[in-house]
């Protein structure tokens, strides 16, 4: 069952978590694989320099996503190691939600779903008009895309043909309530972002070799945005996350909850 | 005012190429000329106020200075969010100028009128909120607002205002222009109220009172040690505002008169709209006087005050 997922990046994941025994576990496990593809392979970055105008830049609009998204920022030197220690405390810059100005690597304040791809939109936007090579990517969440301000954000990219922009849903079919297509159906979802004029492929999120070649793709169209839904399973690499609907966003975890989770986890293969 | 207010940003744009206009669905012909001459920095995106803000967000933090307008209502209750967090969080550069604001759209009901725009924007941290009284104050006021360092909001009255302001007062943002001297009593306006309340002024001049009058342009950041040097020795002060008196100008000047201490001012009022949607309908001028917002009924409030 864990075959292929990164164990290294969801334990420090859990690390972190230990240092304030609260977060976004499942949404983060999610997004593992997605983060380590782009960060490793794909986005084109400075990390001594985050302001470097010539950046791609990532906006991570389901902002609760962050612990992963921290780990690798911090792995990549945007900042020390030692500042996730400091995960949600007194004196760090690294909190439940990422902060613009904050953190080192960080585009966009996100933390309140809708927001991510309308600032997407102007960032690419930018880039056509300073003549600016730069990617923007958008990664999404699918109870996200509930929101309105999502789909007038994809009509208005597809009206520009942004081609330097891309979308990702992470499509891990449960929201805080429990399933999406019971609290808010998306589908057709795929058949959405096409009528709003968006290039759509699909792909396995937890799969490194799937995700790499459908980053190796874009722009799917030089026409059109490109929507990547990551089919992705929430709180990939634990059970208990996966299933109990209860872990999507946890607080006061206590030491042999945290330890249950670190155990169900388990070593590399 | 709004001709004016986007010709403004039309010769901003000549001269600073990092300007950006953005409209929803505005008029028909608006900035033809900017349209024309610089097509790449003009959009105009629909009804779709949030991503809008968005969009203006990702524009600004990427270097450019983006001026946005549609109707007051719709850029400030509509897309809050957005503002809040896109724009001021951000510290972003973005001008929102709001047509309509106040009761301009009376004839249009509730939907199209704001009466609570500037109490919406005055909770925003690091909102500028500026309500000038003419279009000779807003080609004073636009140059200003090219480098403010986070988001503007910008007022616009009905257009064809009367002018009531004068060159020799200067206009510095932030600062507000005191427009008539008098120790008997003090008027402090915004926006177009400026007008009735020199009005006012002035009839109660005629009658031996020294009503002073003190434009405050810029309602946020509001320059407090100014308000108070006005104020100093003043017995009577009311406010003057086309917006509720809940939030917005009246409760900005109570806030800081009472902070330097009570007992400063023997009477205060706060002359605007109820703490309710307007009940009827009718032009701008006529739901002024529904409202007491006329030179006549603000001279009335301060001889009842003085009495």
């Amino acid at each position: 069952m864990k075959k292929g997922i990164d164990l290294r990046l969801r334990r420090k994941i859990l690390q972190v978590l230990d240092c304030s025994r609260r977060g976004h576990v499942p949404s983060s496990f999610s997004i593992v694989e997605i983060l380590k593809v782009l960060y490793g392979e794909v986005l084109r970055y400075r990390p001594g320099e985050p302001a470097w105008e010539d950046r791609d830049r990532f906006i991570l609009s389901k902002g609760h996503g962050c612990l992963a998204l921290y780990v690798l920022l911090a792995e990549k030197g945007f900042f020390p190691e030692e500042e996730l220690a400091r995960f949600c405390r007194p004196g760090g810059i690294l909190g439940g939600h990422p902060e613009y100005g904050k953190v080192p690597g960080v585009e966009f304040s996100t933390g309140s779903l809708g927001h991510g791809l309308s600032f997407g939109v102007g960032t690419a936007l930018a880039a056509r008009m300073d003549g600016k090579d730069y990617r923007t990517f958008v990664l999404m969440g699918d109870g996200e895309c509930q929101e309105g301000s999502v789909w007038e954000a994809a009509m208005c990219a597809g009206k520009h043909r942004l081609a330097g922009l891309t979308a990702m849903v992470d499509y891990n079919k449960r929201q805080a309530y429990g399933p999406v297509r019971e609290v808010q159906d998306l589908e057709p979802l795929a058949r959405k972002w096409e009528s709003f004029n968006w290039e759509v492929v699909s792909a396995d999120g937890h799969d490194e070799a799937a995700i790499r070649e459908t980053f190796r793709r874009l722009p799917l169209s030089p026409e059109k945005p490109s929507l990547i839904i990551f089919n992705t399973v929430k709180g990939r690499g634990i059970a208990a996350l996966e299933n109990d609907p209860s872990w999507h966003h946890k607080s006061g975890i206590k030491d042999d909850a945290m330890k249950a989770l670190c155990d169900a986890l388990g070593e590399d293969e | 005012m709004r001709k004016t207010c986007l010709n403004c940003v039309y010769e901003l744009a000549k001269k600073d190429p990092r300007v950006v206009f953005i409209g929803s669905d505005i008029g028909a012909g608006t900035l033809d000329a900017f349209k024309r001459e610089f097509p790449d920095r003009f959009f105009m995106e629909g009804v779709g106020e949030a991503n809008i803000i968005g969009l203006a967000a990702g524009l600004a933090l990427n270097g450019k200075i983006v001026y946005i307008n549609t109707l007051a209502s719709f850029i400030t209750r509509r897309c809050f969010e957005q503002v809040l967090l896109d724009l001021a969080l951000h510290r972003a550069r973005v001008r929102l100028i709001g047509s309509g604001g106040g009761l301009v759209y009376g004839p249009l009901g509730p939907t199209h009128n704001p009466t609570e725009d500037i109490a919406i924007m005055r909770a925003v941290p690091g909102m500028t909120i500026a309500a000038p009284a003419d279009a000779e104050e807003m080609k004073r006021l636009m140059p200003q607002t090219l480098e403010v360092g986070g988001p503007v909001y910008i007022r616009l009255g009905k257009g064809g205002d009367p002018v009531v302001t004068s060159p020799e007062h200067g206009f510095r943002l932030g600062e507000p222009v005191l427009a008539r001297p008098g120790r008997d009593a003090l008027l402090v306006s915004t926006g177009i109220m400026l007008g009735p309340t020199l009005r006012a002024a002035e009839e109660l001049g005629a009658e031996g009172v020294g009503c002073g009058v003190l434009h405050v342009h810029t309602v946020k950041p509001l320059d407090a040690a100014a308000l108070l040097r006005a104020a100093e020795g003043v017995p009577v002060i009311a406010t003057v505002e086309e917006h509720s008196v809940t939030g917005g100008l009246g409760g900005a000047v109570a806030e800081a008169l009472m902070e330097a201490g009570p007992g400063r001012v023997k009477r205060f009022r706060r002359l605007g709209l109820p703490d309710a949607f307007p009940d009827g309908y009718g032009s701008q001028a006529q739901l002024l006087e529904r409202y007491g917002l006329t030179a006549g009924a603000i001279a009335e409030n301060i001889r009842e005050m003085r009495r």
